[in-house]
């Protein structure tokens, strides 16, 4: 029973979402089923916010690694649900300042990294250690000339070679990519909704 | 075979295409601005839609507006929207399966009704099959045959010969690294929740990484981004680790919920990254553009990094910042490969063979398209493959 139950309830939660793609008399079931995600995604916030609350105090109180970082997680934590349930979410109230004056320069600081990471990435991927790497270089080196306007001040058919590189071989691969993974969702989706796939249960037969 | 027995429905859904249809009426008009007006049962929807299409006079003066009226009785008529005075099409829903719902257009000009249009009727009915997702049936159909094909051959104990995935095989290594040095594995299953096919992919091979560090006496991290991967990664573990004879070496808090934000949570692993210098780290899950902050930091830290997605965007940053990578399909055959399973290793295989069915599909669509432009009955094979690997 351990077992057989949660087969079951994947085993006819899958199948429902199969007949709901293609027949559309039963699209509302796959609405409900989509619902019902939802509202069990609701209350998993609770869990999650009780699990950061509960590892953050846990730290404080026995003087874990680090431990000076985890009052402020939970001052932050704290001063945004207490100014979003007193004042309210909407534009000019304490929550939203926070949100848009703290938040997100936060977020686009962190995104901003990403350009000087691009670059130390691109220095190693880029050394000519071999023929592949030496392709990888020169395909990349005309298509950055090519998105510059220097690249067609240099030669006028280089963004158009840049667009070929991007338009033929690297769709041509990110296609491979994606009808592969696809094959492969089908695979575990089968494996998981026929019961073949159990591991995540435990692994037992 | 039992388990084939599910295409059996599939087939006869495709067998009852256009079964059902709600008529359409159409007519001409020439007296009214509206020419002429179409009503027929909206396609593939689950009922309670119409389509509706028009075409107005081209050489008429033009009204101010046209008001859309619509009837159950063929005397009450109630407006339903106002419409553009050029030719168009709409779709009106939220009606009742069964019932007759007449239309018809007003011309409306210096607050005056003119003369409208024809009436058009039709009955909005449930479909039971969509028509256009025939073809990808008819796909999912052979694919699964096929996958299960080779489950059955692998159950039976035939010997399936699986390529050797580097990614795949480094996973023991880079915990008995992670034990020999001491430091913690840092597992991150990726930004999305757990309706997103990679993640659930990512808490299988979660659960067999478990297992190796539950084995080995390796501290196991797994910060998540979502609550509900959270919970589910909690129950994996622990299932895990009860699995190896190791219960007591669970630590639940050490699997914990960081933030939805996105970048917060690429700062939060960072963090966790740099303060705990992790020997091993698996990034396996739907990434985006943290991707490459993760694997640059990860690397910053000397970690050993296996990482795993199926979004090609994301894929180069990982080539370029990890040890190891599983590319696309790579990521969905982790739990299979690492388990040696037979059945599960079968599925593999199917999987790889309809992979090379579908090469020989786009091969002959190439050449026939291609050989279609001077021959005409290759169009038509070309033309044949195109319909049946569209997605409406």
């Amino acid at each position: 029973m351990r077992l057989a139950i949660p087969l079951a309830i994947t085993f006819v939660a899958g199948m429902i979402m199969i007949l709901q793609f293609f027949v559309p008399a039963t699209q509302s079931m796959g609405e409900s089923l989509q619902e019902w995600y939802m509202i069990v995604a609701s209350f998993a916030i609770f869990l999650g916010s009780v699990n950061l609350l509960y590892v953050h105090t846990h730290r404080i109180r026995f003087k874990g690694r680090n431990w000076k970082y985890s009052p402020v997680t939970i001052i932050g934590f704290a001063a945004m649900i207490i100014t979003g349930l007193v004042f309210g979410i909407e534009q000019g109230k304490p929550f939203d300042y926070m949100f848009t004056q703290m938040m997100v320069p936060m977020g686009a600081t962190m995104f901003s990294l990403l350009a000087f990471f691009v670059a130390s990435a691109a220095f190693r991927a880029f050394r000519a250690s071999n023929w592949r790497a030496t392709l990888l270089l020169i395909s990349a080196f005309v298509v950055m000339l090519g998105r510059v306007p220097i690249g067609a001040m240099i030669w006028g058919r280089i963004p158009l070679i840049s667009e070929w590189i991007m338009q033929v071989p690297n769709l041509a691969g990110q296609r491979a990519v994606m009808i592969g993974a696809a094959m492969g969702m089908v695979a575990t989706s089968l494996r998981m909704i026929f019961g073949i796939e159990r591991s995540y249960l435990g692994g037992a037969d | 075979m039992r388990k084939m027995l599910f295409v059996l429905p599939l087939l006869v859904f495709a067998g009852v295409l256009f079964a059902q249809s709600g008529g359409v009426t159409s007519e001409e008009n020439s007296g009214s601005f509206v020419q002429s007006l179409t009503a027929e049962d909206a396609r593939n929807d689950a009922g309670g839609g119409i389509d509706l299409t028009w075409t107005v006079a081209a050489d008429a003066a033009l009204p101010d507006s046209m008001v859309l009226e619509r009837s159950c009785d063929g005397e009450d008529w109630a407006p339903v929207c106002t419409l553009a005075p050029i030719d168009g099409r709409k779709t009106d829903g939220e009606l009742e399966n069964g019932l007759e719902y007449s239309y018809r257009i007003v011309p409306w000009s210096g607050g005056t009704a003119g003369e409208p249009s024809v009436l058009a009727a039709a009955v909005p009915i449930k479909q039971w099959i969509n028509s256009g997702r025939v073809g990808m049936l008819i796909i999912l159909t052979i694919i699964s045959l096929v996958i299960f094909y080779y489950i059955e051959q692998g159950k039976r104990g035939k010997d399936l010969y699986i390529r050797r995935i580097a990614g795949l095989t480094a996973v023991e290594d880079a915990v008995g690294r992670a034990t020999e040095m001491g430091r913690p594995v840092l597992y991150i299953p990726g930004i999305m929740d757990m309706d997103d096919i990679q993640t659930i992919a990512s808490m299988v091979i979660l659960g067999r990484v478990a297992m190796k560090t539950a084995e080995y006496g390796s501290p196991l991290l797994v910060p998540t981004c979502r609550s509900v991967v959270m919970s589910v990664a909690q129950e994996i573990v622990k299932e895990s680790y009860l699995q190896v004879g190791r219960p007591d070496a669970y630590q639940r808090e050490s699997i914990n919920y960081i933030t939805d934000d996105q970048f917060g949570y690429a700062a939060g692993v960072d963090g966790i990254m740099v303060r705990q210098k992790p020997a091993a780290i698996f990034m396996l899950g739907t990434f985006y553009a943290e991707s490459l902050i993760l694997a640059e930091t990860g690397r910053s830290v000397g970690a050993i990094q296996i990482a795993g997605t199926a979004m090609p965007s994301q894929i180069p940053f990982f080539i370029a910042a990890c040890d190891y990578t599983l590319i696309g399909e790579e990521l969905f055959a982790a739990s299979a490969y690492l388990s040696k399973e037979p059945k599960l290793l079968g599925s593999l295989r199917g999987q790889d063979a309809a992979k090379l069915f579908f090469m020989v599909v786009i091969v002959i669509g190439v050449l026939t398209a291609t050989l279609g432009e001077a021959w005409a009955p290759a169009a038509k094979v070309a033309e044949f493959l195109k319909t049946i690997t569209s997605v409406e």
